[in-house]
């Protein structure tokens, strides 16, 4: 007789993160996919060439400045690839983490009005990110075909590929890792914005998107091995283009990072959400 | 025998709680807490640890403790249930709570104390259109807006002509709703959350929308969701629409449950209430040397009962006064005396004036020029002549009739209460703003 459907307590536990009712809401995370999708189509024409323009004239430059000035080597890999290989991953992480980390500031309107899991906006957001990396990926892989068949540059796909998935998988769980710690922390802390902005830039640097990572030795090394991005990148590459190092305990290493990032962001995110409202 | 046992199930399911409200409560805390900078709340963190004084505290903090870490309880201790199919008024003034009830109840925040056990889908109207994209079109708003208040795909799907017929903007349906008129985007955005169907709605002054004619619509759309079983929850300023849709209501003040019963019991409660504050007398402040525009100043207002005592609480069957006094520094103008006569709700009931041609005497210093002085209008306003309930003044003076050069809003308030002369055949509630007498006559016009 007593059956209840909703409870609706004061603060539950840490670890009460109601994941079941993200799968109910799966219609919404499409709907705002789509939202995503359309509205960046309609108000432009030039609308997803933006997607391609950038990654072009970043690695234009990259070129220009780092292999034709600076020298830095790119493992013998056509410097084109091997920053656009680059490029494509750090895009798809920076737009993650740039995305997730305004969720609760970009929706307070929203939030005031409707409950629904605050996790599906961040999801969407991660979803709707794909739609860049389709794009500049099969941009790369026109590249690539086009150094392979035109300008008869042997390039070793290799099994390596079957990868992929799970590399983006990790930057998707990063990007929304991280992004979601920083969005909990915007909710008291609006100067977290500014750390965002720079922070990516300079977190680039950090990443073997410019140079390899046998560019470096020592302690350099490990310093960018820290990064949980490096191995991902360096694979990334070595399954594209044949250059990199591929080392499973690196990747491990990511693999770890980056679930412990998510689950920290999950924790912290779902405790954020139900005092969120009180505090704008 | 059947039947019997039917109705009898029906009645049991009727009664069913769906809704459980246990010592609910909710607690803001008051003033500062941390700086809302990372720099700021580590350099404090920092100093606490040294034990240096909070480099940016401010100097009342030191006189003023209290305030920096006081508590604010927006909800204290509520308790009720709601059955199945019942349509729950929630009424109480600005701040009372209402609110953050309906917040909580709708999740968009958390409660500090107690428990809501609920049966089925909560879906709230807090306010209409919540998530429409401006690019998107009609349709794609509907499917978007209706995930966010809950529905799935299917659900939409489902039920989508139902909501693009209510809409009625059917031409348009495939036009992004930036190149809407606000009427359409209110029309489609309450057409969609009209046919969420939860067990349980909640619905917070949306009638506010719209014109008279979909208003009328919107009232029958959730009588009609009642009927079909659900339970809806009602929060509204306008009594009358409390009255129409509501058999119970509860009254909030100050967090606090104060009333939970029959509709007009609550209502009345209410408005004796609102009411008790109400004031007979407005007077300028002793300060306030200024004089408005043209040299006139309102000096007082003020409520009279029919023997010229200062008195708001009056019988419906005695004709009271307003009077406002004035002063004008000036020779010359024209001034005639208004007031505007709201009931509680907010509703304009009538404007008046001491024109020649809108009274029914002749008002010796209407429509003639003044001289500098003090001068004092008092209009009647016969008895039999409004409803019982809470009124106020707004009282202005206009110069030639059209320019208002003094206003004092809510000036003064009054209840009217029911003497019982006109309730000697029909003693339950009598709707409606004013109440006069009118003449009547019956014929018969044939026998049968």
């Amino acid at each position: 007789m007593e059956k209840w459907t909703l409870i609706i307590k004061p603060k539950t536990s840490w670890f009460d993160l109601h994941l079941k009712d993200i799968w109910t809401y799966r219609d919404l995370l499409l709907m705002f996919v789509k939202r995503d999708f359309i509205a960046v189509y309609k108000q432009t024409i030039l609308g997803p060439l933006w997607f391609l323009i950038q990654p072009l004239l970043t690695t234009i430059m990259f070129i220009l400045v780092f292999d034709k000035v600076a020298k830095i080597p790119t493992d013998s890999a056509p410097p084109a690839l091997f920053y656009l290989s680059g490029l494509v991953i750090w895009n798809y992480f920076s737009s993650c983490l740039n995305k997730t980390s305004v969720t609760f500031t970009a929706n307070a309107g929203i939030f005031g009005k409707v409950y629904f899991p605050r996790l599906i906006i961040p999801l969407s957001n991660v979803v709707s990110a794909l739609i860049g990396f389709a794009i500049q990926l099969t941009l790369l892989l026109l590249l690539i075909a086009y150094h392979h068949w035109v300008l008869g540059i042997n390039i070793q796909l290799n099994t390596y590929l079957i990868f992929i998935p799970f590399l983006l998988l990790l930057v998707a769980a990063l990007g929304l890792g991280v992004g979601i710690i920083i969005s909990s922390l915007t909710t008291k802390y609006r100067d977290m914005v500014h750390l965002v902005s720079f922070g990516t830039q300079l977190l680039m640097y950090a990443t073997p998107v410019i140079y390899p990572l046998s560019f470096f030795e020592g302690k350099y090394k490990l310093f960018i091995l820290a990064n949980p991005l490096t191995p991902i990148i360096e694979l990334f590459r070595y399954s594209l283009l044949g250059v990199g190092e591929f080392n499973p305990w690196h990747l491990l290493y990511s693999t770890l990072i980056t679930f412990l990032s998510l689950f920290i962001g999950v924790l912290i995110f779902n405790r954020i959400e139900k005092s969120f409202m009180d505090v704008v | 025998m059947r039947k019997v046992l039917w109705m009898l199930f029906n009645l049991n399911c009727m009664s069913d709680t769906v809704i459980s409200i246990d010592g609910l409560g909710k607690k803001y805390r008051l003033g500062v807490i941390g700086t809302g900078r990372l720099s700021q709340d580590l350099t404090q963190w920092w100093a606490k640890i040294r034990g240096k004084e909070d480099p940016f505290k401010s100097i009342e903090q030191d006189n003023f403790k209290p305030t920096q870490y006081g508590d604010y309880w927006a909800l204290k201790d509520i308790s009720f249930n709601v059955n199945q199919g019942e349509v729950l008024g929630i009424i109480g003034k600005n701040g009372a709570g209402k609110s953050t009830l309906l917040k909580i109840l709708s999740r968009v925040t958390s409660p500090t104390t107690g428990i809501i056990k609920a049966k089925g889908r909560i879906a709230s109207l807090l306010e209409v259109g919540t998530g429409f994209h401006p690019e998107l079109t009609g349709r794609e708003n509907i499917f978007l807006n209706g995930a966010i208040l809950g529905m799935t795909k299917a659900e939409i799907r489902g039920k989508i002509d139902e909501i693009i017929d209510f809409s009625g903007v059917e031409k348009h349906i495939d036009t992004p709703v930036k190149r809407y008129s606000s009427g359409m985007y209110v029309r489609l955005a309450f057409a969609v959350a009209a046919h969420l169907e939860p067990e349980i709605l909640i619905v917070d002054e949306v009638l506010a929308v719209g014109d008279a004619e979909f208003q009328k619509k919107c009232l029958g759309k959730l009588g009609q969701v009642s009927k079909e079983g659900r339970t809806i929850l009602f929060v509204s300023h306008n009594m009358g629409a409390v009255q129409a849709l509501c058999s119970r209501a509860i009254l909030l003040q100050a967090g606090n449950l104060t009333m939970d019963g029959p509709t007009n019991a609550t209502i009345s409660t209410y408005s004796e209430i609102a009411f008790n504050k109400s004031k007979a007398v407005w007077l300028s402040e002793p300060g306030m040397t200024g004089v408005g525009k043209y040299g006139v100043k309102i000096n007082a207002v003020r409520v009279l009962d029919q023997s010229h005592q200062i008195g708001n609480i009056l019988n419906d069957n005695d004709p009271f006064f307003i009077e406002i006094e004035f002063e004008t520094n000036q020779n010359g103008n024209q001034l005639t005396s208004n007031i505007q006569l709201f009931s509680e709700s907010g509703i304009l009931i009538l404007s008046s004036g001491n024109w020649p041609s809108t009274t029914t005497n002749i008002d010796k210093f209407s429509n003639v020029n003044l001289n500098a002085g003090t001068y004092r209008s008092r209009v009647k306003i016969p008895k039999y002549f409004l409803n019982e309930g809470g009124y106020f003044i707004n009282a202005l003076i206009n110069r030639e009739a059209s320019t208002s050069i003094a206003f004092i809003e809510e000036a003064v308030s009054f209840t009217i209460v029911d003497s019982g002369n006109m309730r000697k055949e029909y003693t339950d509630y009598i709707g409606g703003l004013v109440r006069p007498k009118f003449e009547w006559n019956t014929e018969m016009l044939g026998t049968n």
